[in-house]
């Protein structure tokens, strides 16, 4: 199949549910394993941080979230533009679904982050840039949720977050720079966090091994939501109802 | 949406086309496989109880409601919807003005007042004045803004008599000048040659929907 | 005049009427700004070291506010008597009345608190010397303010109770104006060189006057399939 194939059947639900059954199962069955070995490996066999100690174990959960919310809003942003150019159904769906898992990995890096903050810097919460723009970010998610909270008409709700979602991206890369720019004034030199360039192989190959683990996450969510999504937004139709008799009667799918 | 370049009058093109459009709003079948054609000098009744779809289909071919299936072809148009479209803190001159520099459209506003039968309200402030004075002004547009389609819903609400004589005679002008017009009314129009189409009440699209 | 430039003065000259015809609503914003000075003042407490050295943050983060006031009502009369629906379908090209429309919003948000700003500094004992830098940054930083928050003013207008939510939608996009702009009166306070500051500043607001008048043209748009 060409991209040119599969960019077109992405317009159809019905070819999608099909199509994602078994990336569903995969990507959620790698991202178990990927997981598990990460944080085992990260928690039990990675050594201590000279500087830090054990405290630093953390980076296991907070950089691989922040990475995913992230991503996930440039997901959004590309979904977005797709939605209002190309009025692909499921771009909205994607829209839709994305919100949840973002806000979700943004509170556990904002969490992650101040429960690092406790033993490295001796207080809950620190004005970090890092953590600074992912309370930003944050803030971001809320507003696209409210805001399809707040339209009642489903289509007008998909294509208004669409907007926002856009005018977030571009905007991103200069809060960003600009939280950056910020604590130079206030804080000076700051303690930044150990990069992963500089760590040993016994600590970074489980924050790498981690990081893909949580894309596959991502995805294995994402697809999941979709698929809910789907079959809520085309129930009306002829093959959700063949798909819904035919589980009842016990078949597969 | 395809924008007619051409001077009206001069095409042979219909103003406006519709080819197998069908509308769905929140869940419900408002319409589908609709398919119509109109040509300059013709003007289409849009009837069907409350709730059948008549302002929907019209916001779509106004452009105002983008979730249709099938085509919609239509020359550049006027849009005459539930709220007036006029500002109650400008004067009446002050709304048609703005209007004028909106279309670039060349009627003067003093003369458009007058041909709406509001002579001499053109510096009293819309809010000062009654709802269908108010409606009157709005009509003042489809004079000040000229274009070959005009798509009107309701445009006899809260005028009285003589108001709804002089919709009647705008229509007639349009049509004579070789425009189009696509009037939803519960009222009868009263236009001559005018083409009816009777919108139904349907059933809720969950059965009716294609797979 | 005939063509795009009287399309954009044509409306221009509209708001510009309709604002001087309701000067009320258009005052209240600034009301507001020099209330919730006041109240910084109580809160803080009156010692011109504090409250001057405070004052850069307190200004900017007023200014924003006000603006958030100023802009829930920019397209909401608009939209309910229906003249909303009237510019979207006949300006061309649509951009431009949504532009004339955002420029006479600042004039009477951003401009006039540019204008007002010796008011605020000399109530929040803001250093004489950085008068000049504070009004700068507000005249070259509102315009962002303006351009974005019509953004979310436009995707909230056909709600019932937008308010909360503008503020939601649009706060965070404010956060770069905010530090560039109290941030350069900040430095210029310890005599620091602050173009670059500046600069970006405009950078910001040059880019939301790029992208924001299609973004709030698609959001009308949007807002009015619901109608």
């Amino acid at each position: 199949m060409t991209l040119k194939e599969l960019w077109h059947r992405l317009g159809s639900p019905r070819w999608f549910y099909r199509f994602s059954g078994p990336w569903h199962v995969a990507l959620g069955v790698l991202a178990a394993l990927l997981l598990t070995a990460g944080t085992v490996w990260g928690l039990v066999f990675a050594p201590p941080d000279y500087q830090q100690g054990e405290s630093f174990r953390i980076i296991y959960v907070h950089v691989p979230s922040a990475i995913v919310a992230q991503s996930a809003y440039l997901l959004m942003g590309a979904a977005g533009l797709v939605l209002l150019v190309w009025r692909m159904k499921l771009a909205d769906m994607v829209l839709a679904a994305t919100v949840p898992f973002g806000m979700t990995m943004t509170a556990l890096a904002l969490f992650s982050g101040a429960a690092w903050g406790k033993p490295t810097w001796g207080t809950w919460w620190v004005w970090d840039a890092r953590i600074t723009s992912m309370l930003v970010l944050l803030f971001l998610y809320m507003g696209l949720y409210a805001l399809r909270q707040a339209i009642p008409r489903q289509e007008t709700a998909g294509r208004a977050c669409a907007v926002l979602a856009l005018v977030g991206v571009i905007n991103i890369p200069i809060i960003k720079y600009s939280v950056d720019w910020w604590l130079t004034l206030h804080q000076g030199a700051t303690f930044t966090l150990t990069e992963p360039p500089s760590m040993p192989p016994q600590m970074w190959i489980p924050l790498a091994i981690n990081v893909l683990g949580v894309y596959c996450l991502f995805g294995a969510n994402l697809i999941g939501r979709l698929r809910v999504e789907i079959l809520e937004r085309e129930q009306g139709t002829q093959w959700v109802r063949e798909l819904v008799a035919r589980q009842a009667a016990g078949g597969g799918r | 949406m395809l924008r007619s370049l051409l001077p009206r009058g001069a095409s042979l093109k219909p103003l406006l086309s519709i080819e197998n459009l069908g509308c769905e709003r929140d869940g419900r079948l408002l319409f589908g496989g609709l398919t119509l054609c109109l040509a300059a000098g013709e003007c289409l009744e849009l009837k069907g109880p409350n709730g059948s779809g008549k302002s929907t289909l019209l916001r779509a071919v106004a452009g105002l409601y983008p979730d249709y299936t099938g085509t919609i072809e239509a020359a550049q148009s006027l849009y005459f919807g539930h709220r007036p479209g006029v500002s109650a803190v400008l004067t009446a001159e002050e709304n048609l003005r703005w209007y004028a520099a909106l279309c670039s459209g060349s009627g003067a506003a003093a003369d458009a007042l007058a041909r709406v039968g509001m002579a001499g309200y053109e510096r009293v402030a819309c809010q000062h004045m009654s709802a269908g004075q108010q409606r009157r002004v709005a009509l003042a547009r489809l004079v000040v803004c000229e274009a070959p389609l005009w798509l009107l819903d309701e445009p006899l609400t809260a005028l009285d008599a003589s108001g709804q004589a002089l919709v009647r005679a705008l229509i007639a002008d349009q049509l004579h000048r070789g425009g189009a017009v696509v009037c939803a009314t519960h009222q009868s129009l009263e236009v001559s040659g005018a083409r009816v189409l009777e919108l139904g009440v349907r059933e809720p699209a969950a059965q009716a929907a294609p797979g | 005049m005939k063509g795009p430039v009287g399309v954009f003065l044509g409306q221009l000259r509209r708001e510009l009427v309709a604002a001087l015809r309701s000067l009320q609503e258009v005052l209240n914003p600034l009301v507001f700004l020099f209330l919730a000075i006041t109240l910084f003042a109580l809160g803080v407490g009156v010692e011109p070291e504090t409250l001057g050295r405070y004052a850069p943050g307190i200004i900017w983060v007023l200014v924003l506010l006000s603006n958030l006031l100023a802009l829930e009502g920019l397209f909401r009369r608009d939209y309910d008597d229906g003249t909303l629906e009237q510019m979207v379908l006949l300006g061309r090209p649509g951009f431009l009345p949504v532009l004339a429309k955002v420029t006479a919003q600042w004039l009477f948000s951003g401009l006039a608190m540019t204008v007002l700003a010796p008011l605020a500094a000399l109530l929040l004992f803001l250093p004489g010397e950085v008068l000049g830098i504070t009004m700068l940054t507000l005249l070259v930083g509102s315009p962002a303010l303006t351009l974005l928050g019509a953004v979310g003013a436009a995707l909230t207008v056909g709600l019932k109770r937008g308010g909360v939510l503008l503020a939601l939608l649009i706060l965070p996009l404010y956060v770069p104006t905010l530090i560039f702009g109290a941030g350069a009166v900040t430095l210029a306070m310890a005599g620091v060189d602050v173009t670059a500051q500046v600069y970006w500043l405009m950078a910001v607001s040059m880019l939301a006057l790029t992208v924001a008048p299609f973004a709030v043209q698609a959001a009308l748009r949007i807002s009015l399939e619901q109608s």
